[in-house]
């Protein structure tokens, strides 16, 4: 007999328990969203009946995963709530949806005129226009773009890097690539202090995250298509891939198959980020002795922000532990608390206002808490952070490359 | 959680897994310890009546622990919460009495401070009381209450108000829900616009009765409505999720990682192995092939619900582990015909010798303890004993892992 209503999520073991609303960072802001529950397994039984159920509310939705964390029963309501937007929507992506999302094409255009570019983002005059026109919020800072892409600075450097006894490829992001190299050069560091040197996968694209929630699915599927091929390269030639951005890394091992439908499950397991890779290297396989490393043993006073995204993937622990190797270090985690950015939505007009509310209690606890600067994996965190407190936000990779001696 | 915050302020080093958020979120507000023997005789002082549980239930959880030791755990378990700002009120030498969403009187051994409690069945100190109940509040029925307290002769003024004139909400059904109100009240402004008009509204009253939805992180709300009105304000149980089992759960987790604790939310542990009877290490989903390893290990996965334990066809089985389980082979007895009945399979759980050892096919795995719904022996709805037996175990696996035998 032939099944209806048949379903390509979970939704079906959703006990109805609403711990998912608890931790909402949405639902706590914008009363418009209906909530993972409703939004997620709830609508889903009726969309499977009629599509036309679909609420365009779900576009509340920042993604942050907190719900799937927060679930009892292992249910994948944010992956219900990005496949449902991306099936059942009518509301077409705008200009500005395209510009945010397009990182790549956004990236190559802007980073050869830098300087330029950087500068005109930062007038008053172009945030009103852009306010006005493209709907992305005037009070956002944007970040800086480099003058030279990390993968031209990588492709002067290739010959020295295959020097080392082991190789490992670096999937980049697009924020290392057009926006801050440093971090990229700075991982290159440690992974050379640790005896490895660093390649670019054959090819890579914008891992995609971006045009998911802005409703590019194809366009999505094409660049993981590109990146996956890049990916099974590198594994084949026993070439770990590692990433720096949170966001990149749980794109590319749960994004692809649960809301892109590519299969990933040869390599997902090759894919990850870069701390959880030293961790490995220093207390699994004992790979590389840590007394051999020298720090400059510079007092420090920071606390650590984990980004959502992290916190999906459960990996904050291996930052944490590598944060906790520099030594004279005073180490705070704060609160789960999302930062409100979720990507480019906190870019959105009709979205910055609840961005702000929703990152309140993190900004207020960095505000009251003395440190000399934060330190989170994802770059959106980062953007929020320092625009939203006094403090920079810095990578624990950069963190740990700076107290090197 | 218990056994995490008792081992961290001993000075170990402690990971907790947990597979998504707890049960403490269908919270009652209360702690029960033990309100029934099996044979269905209620029980006023739990400790008292130990003993006759040792003969009508020689596997019962605090059979094993026995009466020295259950009285010194039950005395930590409400210290330890009292140390994580959970302020509570009860002893485990006398029950005494909450209620439920329905106004039922239910004996307990402890219920969080700020919620209604007698000493006595039905014996409440208040001649004249208010109820306040919020416009389209979904998750609170305040009639039961009134009903309840009228047919005790009480004076009882219900009063509603509308949460619109504080706030600016009700665009969404989802916002009359109880975690969503609670978070109103953690904003100072929207309380002190609650508490004028409150105060507009109450007359003559002995106290005030809320439900117990009010401020999501904040615990000063009862305290400061008290101050501001001048009258006992206390707070009645609200169908879940519960705020104040919310609010329990965030001030444990604070507590332990206050302590140095490590805390593995919305992971689930998918292998385990052992080796010459003790376990070696686990590996997790997320963790994938990077093994936790410990010197100690303590399961507290739950039952059915939680999927501690797994019902095929004809066997019971403990998907993580697969340890042995005290269960009864035929399938026609896990189940009475009438719901309302006592259940045997609300009974059944992970085998463990006398110390909460588990065992795996048929001998003591020395490094892992058992404890809480994970444990068989007991029936938490009949017994009225699962907060108790879940606190007291966990601490139980504390001591022991610590090796503080007093």
């Amino acid at each position: 007999m032939e099944s209806i209503n048949k379903s390509d999520n979970n939704f079906e073991q959703c006990l109805k328990c609403t711990i998912c609303t608890v931790y909402c960072p949405v639902l706590a802001v914008n009363p418009d969203f209906p909530g993972p529950k409703h939004g997620g397994p709830d609508q889903e039984r009726l969309r499977l009946k009629m599509p036309s159920f679909y609420d365009e509310a779900n576009k509340y939705c920042m993604n942050c995963k907190r719900c799937e964390v927060a679930c009892p029963s292992n249910v994948r309501i944010g992956d219900i709530i990005q496949k449902a937007k991306l099936k059942y929507s009518r509301h077409t992506p705008t200009l500005r949806d395209f510009f945010l999302s397009h990182t790549d094409l956004v990236g190559t255009l802007s980073s050869p005129f830098a300087p330029l570019v950087n500068t005109a983002l930062g007038w008053n005059v172009t945030k009103q226009i852009l306010d006005g026109v493209l709907k992305v919020d005037r009070h956002r800072t944007f970040p800086k773009y480099s003058h030279e892409k990390f993968t031209t600075w990588m492709k002067k450097h290739a010959d020295e890097q295959k020097q080392y006894p082991h190789q490992l490829c670096y999937f980049h992001g697009c924020y290392v690539n057009y926006n801050f190299p440093e971090l990229g050069k700075e991982l290159v560091q440690i992974m050379n202090a640790f005896g490895y040197g660093v390649e670019l996968l054959e090819e890579e694209k914008c891992c995609g995250v971006a045009l998911i929630s802005n409703g590019f699915a194809s366009q999505a599927r094409k660049q993981g298509e590109v990146n996956l091929k890049s990916i099974r390269k590198a594994v084949s030639q026993k070439k770990p891939v590692i990433v720096t951005s949170s966001t990149c890394a749980m794109t590319l091992r749960d994004e692809y198959p649960h809301v892109l439908n590519l299969d990933n499950k040869d390599v997902r397991d090759h894919i990850e980020i870069a701390t959880r890779f030293i961790y490995r290297m220093i207390h699994e396989t004992k790979a590389f002795d840590v007394s051999k490393l020298k720090f400059r043993n510079r007092p420090l006073k920071i606390a650590y922000h984990t980004p959502c995204h992290l916190e999906k993937l459960g990996w904050e622990y291996y930052s944490l532990e590598l944060l906790r190797l520099i030594p004279n270090i005073n180490l705070t985690v704060l609160k789960p608390n999302c930062c409100g950015i979720g990507g480019t939505y906190g870019f959105k007009k009709e979205n910055y206002e609840n961005a702000q509310k929703i990152g309140a209690p993190l900004f207020k606890e960095i505000e009251e808490g003395d440190f000399d600067f934060i330190v989170s994996d994802c770059e959106t965190c980062k953007w929020q952070i320092e625009m939203s407190t006094s403090k920079k936000c810095i990578h624990p990779i950069s963190v740990f490359a700076q107290a090197l001696d | 959680m218990a056994c995490g915050i008792r081992l961290q302020e001993a000075g170990k080093k402690c990971v907790i897994i947990s597979s998504g958020q707890s049960a403490l979120h269908f919270s009652s507000g209360s702690f029960d310890l033990l309100n029934t023997l099996p044979d269905g005789t209620k029980v006023t002082n739990p400790i008292e009546a130990l003993k006759e549980l040792k003969t009508q239930s020689p596997q019962h959880p605090y059979t094993k622990i026995g009466e020295e030791k259950f009285a010194h755990l039950a005395q930590e378990a409400q210290r330890l919460l009292a140390e994580a700002k959970i302020q509570t009120i009860g002893s485990y030498h006398t029950n005494h009495y909450r209620l439920t969403p329905f106004a039922i009187a239910k004996p307990t051994w402890l219920t969080m401070a700020d919620y209604v409690n007698a000493e006595q069945l039905d014996h409440f100190p208040w001649k004249n009381i208010s109820i306040i109940n919020f416009t389209a509040y979904l998750d609170f029925h305040p009639n039961f209450f009134a009903d309840k307290f009228r047919r005790m002769g009480m004076c009882v003024r219900e009063i509603e108000i509308d949460l619109a004139t504080i706030a600016n909400n009700k665009n969404n059904l989802s916002e009359m829900r109880s975690t969503n109100i609670a978070r109103l009240f953690d904003s100072e402004k929207a309380f002190a616009n609650f508490a004028n008009i409150l105060k507009s509204k109450i007359e003559k009253n002995d106290a005030v009765l809320l439900p117990a939805c009010l401020g999501l992180e904040r615990t000063d709300v009862v305290d400061k409505l008290s101050d501001i009105l001048g009258i006992t304000v206390k707070l009645l149980p609200t169908f879940p999720p519960s705020v104040s089992g919310i609010r329990a759960q965030y001030l444990l987790k604070q507590r332990f990682m206050e302590l140095g604790g490590t805390y593995m939310l919305g992971d689930t542990v998918n292998k385990v192995e052992f080796e010459d009877n003790r376990v070696t290490k686990i590996y997790t989903v997320n963790h994938n092939d990077i093994p936790l390893r410990g010197e100690q290990y303590v399961l507290c996965s739950g039952s059915f619900f939680s999927q501690g334990l797994v019902a095929l066809p004809n066997d019971i089985i403990d998907p993580i582990c697969g340890l042995d389980i005290d269960y009864i082979s035929d399938r026609k007895q896990w189940f009475a015909d009438n719901t309302f009945d006592k259940q045997n399979y609300e009974s059944f759980g992970i085998k463990t010798d006398e110390r909460f050892l588990a065992i795996k096919d048929k001998k003591a795995i020395s490094n892992l303890h058992v404890c809480g719904a994970s444990l068989g022996g007991f029936n938490a709805l009949k017994e009225g004993c699962g907060g108790g037996v879940s606190l007291l175990t966990a601490l139980y696996a504390a001591e022991e892992i610590l090796g503080n035998k007093e």
